[in-house]
């Protein structure tokens, strides 16, 4: 299978690789997949608690090459968004960005579960009640 | 000087040698008779090729050129051999012992016997891809035909000890089936000393071509038949019915002839590079060679590099490094490698191998850019891994409640 020219570009050149406090109240973590099924994908975000804004974004992936660039894409677009306007990014918006082929659907619908887990690891820091996702139909 | 890519993957298949080719190419233009015609010339010559290849081939394995069944491959032979024993042998029992670290020709002709009213017990193996004898003749019953192991398995390499399996199948009466594609031509294999009474194995994995492979099948102590699975001309002596694919019969005779004059100098050249790699490879924290390392094919290895996804990994130098990984990452597969499960291996660990197939073509050069690319990108996607900086924080990662998907 030939990977598209955005793939290997997220691949070869990864954007926000790395380990953000998770102590920090003002950081969300979000650690999803398992090490048997072949992915684990840790995506965190630093929030302005003031104006809501994501000030920065990292992330660490254990997965194949579609699954390194749905996460460095992810912390790309979530990068000077608004918690509100993150969750609104959806995997399939991942999967056409990066033309992800039907059998690396996946990758993008494990990176949207990291936004949101972030997200409410966020929330739950912050004394605010964790938003129930519905259960992504893809895993 | 190196040419890229860099070919790894020989356990898929082999590049042809050149010596095959051009034995080959005179059967496609100039000889392009039909064996079986046996009433002029075109005829004739096709059948003396075939009759030549035949002795090349038998010779290898120590046969009678007479015990050589040429199929379209492996996965015929596989197929020829153990149904057609099932069916031949349907008197005397219905009961077959294999193990779950086969390949799938075999696997899957053994669950298609199931359905056919067959009885198959799938041995384990022990973490070194070896089964184990005390069960394999424990496994034995009044109703057992056959026992169908491989002779070294294409993913790491393992050698069984196919003369210990003989020696048991022969103190119970039951027949010897061996899937030697990896071995043949690669270590010495003799059917007589080896006490094999059935072995599938093809031209492509030693540099022959596509397209041909051979059953051996045992004409005295014991003489052993298989029923046809294929209806027909009654071509190879009526166990596989037709038109003899003469050009390929010749390359596989040929490639044969190769092996059996290079196998010692290619043996000791092709294992002397592989532990090379195979070395600096594990000199990277954390990275293990799977199955045995005592009973092992000379040109195979298989690593598993902790923490490191194995198809991620290939992306990383698969534009100049063809290999293959015992990960597959896609939604329609996310089972990885079911032999190195076999070996007891957790799926993390599964996830994280790459398989190693050098060949006689391989140069210590392509060794050399290979060992660096992989140490570079492991060590990158380590930077990348988050259950790797779990691992360098202390964290048991089997404590974790993972998300599973």
């Amino acid at each position: 299978m030939a990977y598209s020219e955005k793939v290997i570009d997220h691949y070869q050149n990864p954007k926000n690789v790395g380990t953000l406090d998770k102590a920090s109240k003002n950081v969300g973590t979000g650690l999803v997949g398992a090490p048997e099924c072949g992915d684990v994908m840790r995506l965190q975000i630093e929030v302005n608690h003031e104006t809501g804004m994501i000030t920065d974004a990292k992330f660490k992936t254990f997965g194949c090459g579609s699954a390194i660039a749905s996460s460095s894409l992810a912390t790309e677009w979530l990068k000077g968004k608004s918690v509100e306007d993150a969750l609104k990014i959806d995997n399939m918006t991942i999967v056409e960005e990066l033309n992800l082929p039907p059998v690396k659907i996946h990758c993008s619908v494990l990176a949207e579960d990291a936004i949101k887990a972030a997200i409410n690891d966020y929330r739950e820091k912050n004394g605010m009640e964790k938003i129930k996702f519905e259960e992504s139909v893809i895993h | 000087m190196l040419n890229l890519p860099i070919y790894l993957d020989n356990n898929a298949t082999t590049p042809m040698d050149p010596r095959v080719l051009e034995a080959m190419t005179p059967y496609f233009l100039k000889h392009f008779g039909n064996a079986a015609s046996r009433n002029h010339p075109f005829g004739w010559e096709a059948e003396e090729a075939v009759d030549y290849a035949r002795e090349q081939v038998a010779k290898l394995i120590g046969a009678d050129p007479k015990e050589i069944i040429f199929t379209s491959g492996a996965t015929e032979a596989d197929n020829l051999g153990i149904k057609g024993i099932f069916e031949m042998y349907a008197t005397k029992g219905n009961h077959i012992i294999t193990a779950t670290t086969e390949h799938k020709a075999v696997l899957d002709t053994c669950k298609h016997i199931e359905k056919q009213g067959g009885e198959v017990t799938y041995l384990n193996v022990q973490p070194d891809g070896l089964i184990d004898l005390k069960e394999l003749e424990a496994a034995i019953k009044p109703t057992t035909i056959l026992i169908a192991l491989m002779y070294a398995n294409n993913e790491i390499g393992a050698v069984m000890p196919i003369k210990e399996i003989s020696a048991i199948a022969r103190k119970h009466g039951v027949l010897v089936f061996t899937d030697a594609t990896q071995a043949v031509g690669k270590i010495p294999v003799d059917v007589n000393k080896d006490g094999i009474d059935l072995m599938a194995f093809t031209a492509h994995k030693m540099y022959g071509p596509k397209g041909v492979g051979a059953l051996y099948v045992r004409r005295k102590n014991p003489r052993v038949k298989v029923t046809a699975q294929m209806d027909g001309g009654g071509h190879e002596r009526g166990m596989r019915s037709g038109t003899l694919n003469v050009p390929g019969i010749v390359g596989f005779g040929k490639a044969c002839e190769i092996c059996m004059l290079d196998m010692e100098a290619d043996t000791k050249r092709i294992s002397k590079l592989r532990d090379k790699l195979e070395e600096s490879l594990i000199l990277l924290e954390e990275a293990y060679v799977n199955g045995s390392r005592e009973h092992r094919l000379p040109h195979v290895s298989n690593i598993s590099f902790k923490h490191v996804e194995g198809e991620g990994l290939l992306m990383g130098f698969n534009k100049n490094i063809a290999l293959s990984s015992g990960s597959a990452c896609t939604s329609a597969s996310l089972e990885p490698s079911y032999v190195l499960k076999a070996l007891g291996l957790g799926d993390d660990l599964a996830h994280s191998s790459l398989r190693f197939g050098l060949s006689r073509f391989t140069t210590e050069e392509e060794i050399d850019y290979t060992i660096k690319a992989i140490s570079d990108t492991v060590l990158k996607l380590r930077e990348m891994s988050p259950l790797w900086e779990m691992y360098k924080e202390g964290i048991d990662l089997s404590t974790i409640e993972w998300s599973g998907h």
